[in-house]
């Protein structure tokens, strides 16, 4: 029986042969990723249950980084007991404070996705992971205390829509603005409950971490889990890279898979998006409307704080200054390093931005960069709900790194294609 | 009798029922005092035990915090019936033991302060207040029992 990739992971990871849309499987887990503010009350309830053991403590990935380095005494408490519980339990992976990083780009980075495998973590980006070929999707705080007990999870087998990405991207447009238009088209929760499969020639052309962007975003459609084919760019990405080093399994849709349906996107015609408060799929073209003046601009998160996206912003600001406050934040220490070894500080310092620390921080609301009651800020985050950075009355209008920084320049929405 | 908190929106996120900034605690007893703040300040001071949310559709949309339950268990919210339900609040919902209604339009016939009861094995929202009944598809057996065990690890740990 045809089958799409998502279908054939899962089905690999439950014992069968087929799997169809709808059945309910219990699938064994990969890898299990853990932060501080989801994975504490996990580890209590365990406690609580007097289910304590853990099912592998080499296949539990932990990362502070929401609230790191702790921001209040409370979210210190929380970093105490995540740290406590990883060392109690030798969990083999731990990146504790100075190598934590947003755990959606640092578990990519540090070789820990392998296609055909399956991820679950404590956070709804997890399905950034996709990108590498590998079923990967968010759940809460019990069903990780349930992962981390019993390495398994139940999951409804969910329909796949399949988004056919082609054509070349043209000057100043990049990943971020490709999924603001397919979020725009099918709205916030045009993909819930399913999988999104994401193939066609434009991906082609997108390194590995222009393609997560894409992936990060699949549950602002409200989608399960994205996931895209493993070409010679995946392939490329992960060697020398990867802690097991084993043969993975690069999975297909079959030519005949049956999708619930399948949205076309000529992506040539795309131009740069943001998407207006106060929901991701309220995207705009930046020609409709350029020059709403903004307070703050934010660089970072899981969406859009990989070296690629620095690279982009300091090749805009480059000899510029910034006219409202900017805010820069590598996802991980490995990208920080890198920024700083190719000189991007000194551009992003001459700008006049803040340069943070590896963190979630204020892309949701946590601290470096919340926004106070009126503020407007452009963010290259995912989400732009009530009151997501900062104060309820503030509002937050989500963009690529290029019309971030191009709008960091002239203090209200700018299209990024002049600067470069 | 339960009072329905009628919200007419569709996409409640996760960030309206329990913003980022209280997430430095998993106290559910904290977590209850700051319900919905930023949907409806009000809504922590004015709700009683059992009183039941019903919102429009992609209720609970956004991050995977199960917090967001908690915090309206919490405020002893006892059900709350939407027109739909984003994947991972659902899910959450059902792995603590707390009811999750989808009855599409539910929040458009039933008026904020209507007396409500549920069935949930039968599929059955009764609003006492106007003499009304909704049917709605009950959640499968196994999800049932998942809430009947006291939420997932209990179901886990009876298993």
């Amino acid at each position: 029986m045809p089958m799409t990739m998502t279908e054939k992971i899962l089905a690999a990871h439950s014992g069968q042969d087929t799997v169809i849309p709808g059945q309910l499987i219990n699938a064994s887990i990969d890898v299990v990723m853990c932060h501080d503010v989801t994975t504490p009350p996990a580890t209590s309830m365990l406690q609580a249950k007097k289910m304590e053991k853990i099912f592998d403590p080499e296949k539990i990935v932990v990362t502070p980084d929401h609230f790191q380095p702790a921001k209040d005494i409370k979210s210190a408490e929380l970093l105490k007991r995540l740290d406590g519980w990883a060392k109690k339990h030798k969990i083999k992976h731990y990146y504790p404070v100075g190598q934590a990083g947003v755990c959606h780009a640092l578990l990519p980075e540090q070789g820990h996705i392998r296609p055909g495998e399956t991820i679950v973590g404590g956070d709804s980006h997890t399905c950034t992971y996709g990108a590498l070929g590998a079923f990967s999707t968010g759940i809460g705080s019990t069903d990780l205390a349930a992962a981390m007990s019993t390495g398994e999870l139940w999951f409804r087998i969910p329909q796949t829509i399949q988004f056919q990405l082609n054509g070349k991207l043209s000057h100043g447009v990049y990943s971020k603005d490709v999924i603001l238009t397919v979020i725009a088209r099918i709205g916030t929760d045009g993909a819930r409950y399913k999988a999104m499969e994401f193939v066609g020639n434009t991906l082609s052309e997108l390194s590995m971490e222009a393609r997560m962007t894409i992936t990060n975003m699949a549950i602002e459609a409200g989608g399960k889990n994205g996931i895209m084919p493993v070409d010679d760019i995946t392939r490329e990405y992960l060697k020398g890279r990867l802690k097991d080093d084993s043969e993975y399994t690069a999975y297909e849709s079959d030519a005949d898979a049956v999708f619930e349906s399948i949205e076309k996107f000529d992506c040539s015609k795309i131009e740069p998006m943001v998407a207006l408060p106060n929901l991701p799929s309220n995207g705009k073209g930046i020609t409709e409307i350029e020059r709403e003046a903004m307070d703050q601009c934010y660089i970072g998160s899981c969406t859009n704080g990989r070296i690629e996206d620095l690279r982009i912003a300091a090749g805009i600001l480059k000899g510029k200054k910034v006219a409202i406050r900017t805010i820069v934040v590598p996802a991980t220490p490995g990208i920080w390093r890198q920024a700083s070894d190719e000189k991007l500080f000194d551009i992003f310092y001459d700008a006049g931005c803040v340069i943070s620390a590896p963190t979630c921080g204020a892309c949701l609301g946590g601290f470096m960069g919340v926004l106070a009651s009126g503020e407007k800020c452009i963010a290259t985050t995912n989400r732009n709900f009530v009151g997501r950075m900062g104060h309820p009355e503030s509002r937050v209008y989500l963009a690529s790194p290029a019309t971030a920084a191009a709008s960091a320049i002239e203090g209200k929405l700018t299209d990024p294609r002049k600067y470069l | 009798m339960p009072k329905a908190h009628v919200y007419l929106r569709d996409n409640v996120n996760t960030d309206e029922i329990i913003p980022a900034r209280h997430l430095n605690t998993d106290d559910e007893a904290e977590l209850a005092k700051f319900c919905l703040e930023d949907l409806d300040p009000r809504f922590a001071s004015k709700v009683a035990p059992g009183d039941i949310i019903v919102a429009g559709n992609d209720f609970g949309c956004g991050s995977s915090r199960e917090h967001a339950v908690w915090s309206i268990r919490g405020a002893k919210v006892s059900a709350v019936i939407a027109s739909s339900f984003a994947r991972i609040f659902y899910r959450n919902s059902i792995n603590c033991g707390f009811l999750v209604v989808e009855c599409p339009g539910a929040n458009e016939k039933i008026k904020d302060g209507d007396e409500l009861e549920i069935n949930a094995r039968k599929g059955v929202i009764t609003n006492k207040t106007r003499n009304e009944t909704y049917n709605f598809v009950p959640l499968p057996d196994f999800a049932l029992e998942i809430i009947d065990d006291g939420g997932l690890l209990n179901h886990i740990a009876k298993k």
